[in-house]
This record gives C-alpha cells, sequence and structure tokens, in this order.
C-alpha cells in the first residue's frame, strides 16, 4: 500500500529514482574519461607555456578548462608552474578555469542543465577567467 | 530507399540504449582500444576509476536525499524561495551555496538540473557553480603557494564578478532560449 503511493506516477520518491538511472552511467562514463585524461594531462603542463606574457594566459586557461580535480589541487599545480616560471597572470587562469570551466563535464552538465546553458555558461566563465586574471595581477601590483 | 518501415522490435531497441548508458558504452570501448594500444595507461586510468568511484559512492548517498528533498519541495516553493520572487534572500542563498557546498561538480549538476526544471533562476545556478572557487578549507593552501594578498584579492574578485556573471549568464541564456535537457 505504501509503496504503490510513494512509487505513483509524479510521486518525489519515484521522480528521485527515475532521475538517478539517468545520473548512474553518466557519472561511471564521466568518471571513465577524466581518468583516462588526467594521466595523460598531468605531465605535460609546464611544456605549454611560451614565455609570452598574454599568450601564457590564454594557454594557462585552456589547460584549466580541459584539466579536472579538486581546487587544491590546482593550487598545488600552479604553484609549481610558479617555479618553473610561468607568469602569475597565466598560472591565476589556469587556477580559475580548472574549478569553473570544465571541458570535460559538458556532457554531463549538457545533459542535466541543457546544453545551452552549459556551453554559454563555460564560455562566459572562460572570458571571465582571463579578465579575473588580468584584474588580480594589476591590483596585486598596485597592492605592493 | 525502402519504404517499410523497422520492425517494431528494432526500434524499441534501439530507444531502450538511453543516452547516459550510450555514453557509458562508449567510454567502455574507448578503454578496451586503449587498452589494446597502451594497456598501463588503461590499468593506470582504471585504478583511478575504481579510488574515484569508491569516494563518490557515500555523497551519491547524499545527492539522492538532496533530490529527494528537491521533488519534495515542489516547483512552488522552489519558485518562491529561488526565483524571481526570491528578491535579495535568493542572491545571498545562491552565494553561500557556492561556497558551502563541497563535492565534484559531476554530483551537484543532477540536483542543479532538477532545480532548474522546478523554478530556480539561471542567476542562481550561474552563481552557484562560480563560487565553488572559493572554498574556505583551502585557503590556507592558497596562502601558502601565492600568499595573503593574493588570496584577498582574487577571493574578493571572484566573489563580486559571481554575481555579474550570474547576472549575464540568465540574460544570455534568455535572449538565445533554453535548451530543455535531452535525457529526460
Amino acid at each position: 500500500m505504501i509503496s504503490q503511493t510513494i512509487l505513483a506516477p509524479g510521486a518525489p520518491l519515484r521522480k528521485t529514482l527515475i532521475l538517478f538511472k539517468t545520473v548512474l552511467p553518466m557519472l561511471c562514463g564521466m568518471l571513465l574519461l577524466i581518468n583516462l585524461l588526467n594521466p595523460l594531462l598531468e605531465s605535460h603542463y609546464a611544456e605549454w607555456f611560451t614565455g609570452h606574457y598574454l599568450h601564457d594566459t590564454v594557454i594557462g586557461a585552456l589547460a584549466g578548462s580541459i584539466s579536472f580535480g579538486i581546487p587544491v589541487t590546482s593550487y598545488i599545480v600552479g604553484g609549481e608552474l610558479l617555479d618553473k616560471g610561468v607568469s602569475l597572470m597565466a598560472v591565476t587562469a589556469f587556477i580559475l578555469t580548472w574549478t569553473t570551466v570544465g571541458v570535460a563535464m559538458l556532457p554531463l552538465e549538457a545533459a542535466f542543465l541543457g546544453k545551452r546553458f552549459a556551453l554559454l555558461r563555460n564560455l562566459l566563465n572562460f572570458i571571465f577567467a582571463l579578465l579575473l586574471a588580468v584584474l588580480t595581477v594589476a591590483t596585486l601590483g598596485a597592492w605592493q | 530507399m525502402n519504404g517499410t518501415p523497422a520492425p517494431a522490435g528494432e526500434e524499441t531497441a534501439r530507444q531502450r540504449v538511453s543516452g547516459p548508458l550510450r555514453f557509458l558504452l562508449c567510454m567502455v570501448f574507448v578503454y578496451a582500444l586503449v587498452g589494446v594500444v597502451r594497456p598501463e595507461l588503461a590499468l593506470t586510468a582504471l585504478h583511478g576509476f575504481r579510488a574515484m568511484l569508491g569516494r563518490v559512492l557515500p555523497i551519491l548517498g547524499l545527492v539522492f536525499v538532496a533530490l529527494l528533498a528537491v521533488n519534495m519541495l515542489g516547483p512552488e516553493r522552489i519558485k518562491k524561495r529561488l526565483g524571481r520572487e526570491s528578491g535579495w534572500r535568493g542572491w545571498l542563498f545562491a552565494a553561500l551555496a557556492g561556497i558551502f557546498i563541497s563535492g565534484p561538480p559531476y554530483m551537484l549538476y543532477p540536483m542543479l538540473g532538477e532545480l532548474r526544471r522546478q523554478g530556480i533562476r539561471d542567476a542562481f545556478l550561474g552563481i552557484i557553480l562560480y563560487n565553488r572557487n572559493v572554498k574556505i578549507p583551502f585557503v590556507p593552501v592558497m596562502v601558502y603557494y601565492f600568499g595573503v594578498p593574493y588570496t584577498v584579492i582574487l577571493s574578493t574578485y571572484i566573489l563580486l564578478f559571481a554575481f555579474l556573471n550570474g547576472l549575464l549568464l540568465e540574460v544570455l541564456v534568455a535572449r538565445l532560449g533554453f535548451t530543455p535537457s535531452p535525457g529526460r
């Protein structure tokens, strides 16, 4: 009787279960993709930077966009890149896009939030990362 | 061209394999290919996948509860609290939720998608996803690598620009039209 009520069409539990049927395969696929991409990317970050101040900022933003992991990993990788002589502006763009832009996550984001929303959000966040990188380094320069 | 319609059984079998399942099967196929070309990479990736899945499964339980809560609240209440009528409380909620909700984005998307379906403003979704950049437990790590002034400046800019980002996103999505999620 109770199971008939909570699993009736339109009931919250039934809706949640149906949604989960979409989430699980997508999530497993996503995790498989991320774990395949990460080892390929991790060892090559430093090779991508050219030493040009503005080019490197865009490269940093692109590198962060295709990477994935918890934010703290981006700080550690960013710190290592700074030690190797990569500019702070490029590292800032890298840190920002690491969390806010997710190329590998696009299929999942599009599946739940809509294609256009996902594409616009990622594009906007990419532009904002470049803008904030410039602003942060400029403000820091004025501060010190 | 053959004008005969496809047998009913074949059509049903194709429809039965949903988009997400097709994506998963594609990834399995890619792994099989990588396993042939570079077996060590496929093995490393599989170990990483197993470890990550182990970490994700407990969180998945929380996501289920969160989704159930959203579905139980219903669109009317969501619209009132997080829709256009929510006022400054909605903006504040979105900003704080972005900072305090932890967990990887692939865990958040199902819940945010459900909230969107039920009427949350796109601007709030944008803010929540943007403020994920400011994570209080990780601030000491950022300070360690980049110093206090950098951390303060960057965090302040992120918090301020999150509102602009959310507003712009909402305007652009409204102008270009809403694309319903294909999985539903």
